[in-house]
């Protein structure tokens, strides 16, 4: 059976009401999605305990963490937390924020040990550092190496990206990328930013105005034309393909998915290797034949799933390759004029498709 | 130059110093914590209790205290049916009115420090597996130090310097309750300003080199400034 989270909070705070529940898997990264000012923070400080909430519910696996009557303190809560802002200890040098909550756990408790949470985050060379002399992207791995150290069983992190310029974000983002690769803790990350939950998140939770809208499966949750995700945008669907080969001739990687083939430039990966891929709605154009003189490389059959109009002249199409859900952003004139149904078949022209692992 | 009984004075003066400053330390911390996180309504209250033998005439405050650690005032009632005696005109009655008359230099500083770590710090703490009291002290101490330093400093440099409170419940006994500020005054009284020089000199010295030490040690001058 595998094991789940289950939350179900209610707090005040003044005016803002966070009435949010939600039951995922213990298992990879869930994004916890939604504008500034929804409740995302406060539902994952509820999570940690940071917050008490005037009624709440909270098992992690088979403990429970929070019930009525109850609260485990934060500080017995077996959670990881990076924080926005580094909030590294000033008075200490790296070696010792990292050792701090370290010292504090049973010799038995520790699963990850500090060689492996400071070569995961690359930070061997900051040991004996001040926090003050480091830079943004230097702080925040070292915090994410702390929060590691203590072999959390949920791993909690607040936009760890978002006080970073996009240099910096370049420089964290492979390092949470490869935490989800290397170790088997679960993830809960929120976060504002669709381009950052497409790269990291495999569950999503969907949050507006203090309450859960929805939660799933990423690829699902991205395709929905029920939820506002689709409208966004840069709508988009997400897709797990595998390298399948290379065209040497003119340097291209083969990944297969369900649908088919896509091509992209590059031959950094091997054989085998699991990729992750975006492919924007806005770049998915529809025709109802194959199209042979075309720049467009990665053509596909597909069956129109629903369609959704989402302005006086936009429409969002939800489509099926093979099983795998896109979508496609095409004018409400082209629809008619491809006669476009559900259970239509075309074919769908991907113009660029970003690899995002 | 110095004449034994202003050696005698020196003694009882740091003695004093020193003592207030150790109880303020110990007392002040869990008071100046307390008020730097509690939302209780009325807490502004204290703080103005607190704050208040920076308005008040000393003379004024030493009055009170001395109605209320003579023979006839409450606490020194309660001292002399528990077989002791008024606290009045003691060292230990001076070592209860400097208590009251420097808490502000020392709390003021304490909260201001811990008020200034914010909450983050703690939190971080938390989620780390420290409990309440571990992180109390292994961060929020750690990172106050320079609140400590300037409270420990102007609690006993305000300490020496007292005179007017000193003067009210402490009288002017040598060997018991006269401090340098009152020798000072009895060697003036007496005409004898070479004796008031080298007391006076000194005095102003070592106040000097307290407050470069701590401005030095201290990069946070808000801290001190806030304090005074």
């Amino acid at each position: 059976m595998q094991s789940s989270i289950q939350a179900k909070f209610k707090l005040h705070r003044g005016d803002f009401l966070l009435d949010a529940e939600f039951s995922i898997p213990a298992k990879g990264v869930t994004a916890l999605f939604g504008s500034s000012g929804c409740g995302k923070t406060t539902l994952l400080r509820a999570i940690a305990g940071l917050e008490t909430a005037q009624s709440g519910f909270l098992k992690v696996g088979e403990m429970i963490w929070q019930e009525t009557g109850y609260s485990m303190p934060p500080h017995q809560r077996p959670i990881g937390y990076v924080f926005q802002e580094a909030s590294l200890f000033e008075h200490m040098n790296v070696q010792q924020n990292l050792e701090y909550g370290l010292k504090r756990l049973p010799e038995k408790e520790r699963k990850v040990s500090l060689h492996d949470a400071i070569e995961l985050l690359g930070i061997g060379n900051l040991l004996r550092r001040k926090p003050h002399s480091l830079s943004g992207g230097e702080k925040q791995r070292v915090a994410i190496a702390r929060a590691l150290a203590v072999s959390p069983q949920l791993l909690l992190m607040d936009e760890p990206l978002a006080a970073l310029d996009q240099n910096r974000k370049m420089e964290v983002l492979p390092y949470i990328q490869s935490l989800h690769k290397e170790l088997d803790i679960p993830v809960i990350y929120v976060s504002h930013s669709l381009e950052e939950v497409a790269q990291l998140a495999d569950h999503l939770i969907l949050m507006e105005a203090g309450r859960v809208v929805n939660s799933g499966d990423i690829h699902d949750m991205f395709t929905r034309l029920d939820l506002p995700l689709a409208q966004e945008l840069d709508a988009s669907a997400i897709i797990n393909a595998t390298v399948s080969g290379f065209d040497e001739v003119y340097h291209l990687m083969l990944l297969e998915f369900a649908g088919g083939t896509i091509r992209v430039a590059g031959q950094a990966l091997q054989k085998g290797d699991e990729v992750r891929l975006r492919l924007i709605a806005r770049d998915v154009s529809l025709t109802l034949e194959h199209q042979s003189a075309t720049s467009i490389l990665n053509i596909f059959p597909v069956i129109v799933d629903e369609i959704l109009q989402t302005g006086p002249a936009q429409m969002v199409v939800r489509l099926l390759a093979g099983e795998v859900p896109i979508l496609s952003k095409i004018t409400r004139k082209s629809a008619s004029e491809l006669g476009l149904k559900i259970g239509t078949k075309v074919y769908a022209q991907v113009k660029s498709v970003a690899l995002l692992s | 130059m110095l004449n034994e009984s202003d050696l005698i004075a020196l003694g009882i003066t740091l003695k004093l110093a020193l003592l207030t400053t150790c109880i303020l330390l110990l007392t002040g911390t869990p008071l100046a914590w307390w008020l730097s996180r509690s939302r209780w309504r009325y807490k502004f209250l204290l703080e103005a209790i607190i704050a208040l033998p920076l308005v008040l005439p000393p003379t004024v405050l030493g009055f009170y205290l001395l109605l209320l650690l003579g023979p006839n005032g409450p606490l020194g009632a309660l001292m002399m049916s528990m077989g002791g005696q008024p606290l009045a005109f003691t060292f230990s009655g001076l070592v209860i009115g400097s208590v009251f008359y420097s808490m502000p230099f020392v709390v003021q500083p304490l909260q201001d420090a811990f008020s200034a770590i914010g909450q983050r710090p703690m939190e971080v703490a938390a989620t780390l597996r420290a409990s309440p009291l571990d992180r109390f002290f292994t961060v929020a101490i750690p990172l106050a130090r320079p609140g400590f330093l300037t409270a420990a400093v102007l609690g006993f440099a305000h300490t020496v310097g007292e005179f007017g409170v000193v003067l009210m419940i402490g009288g002017n006994i040598p060997g018991e309750t006269q401090v340098l500020s009152i020798a000072i005054y009895d060697h003036v009284e007496g005409l004898e300003y070479a004796h008031a020089h080298w007391l006076s000199g000194g005095l102003l010295l070592m106040s000097f080199i307290l407050l470069i030490a701590v401005y030095a040690f201290n990069s946070r001058f808000r801290v001190v400034k806030n304090a005074i």
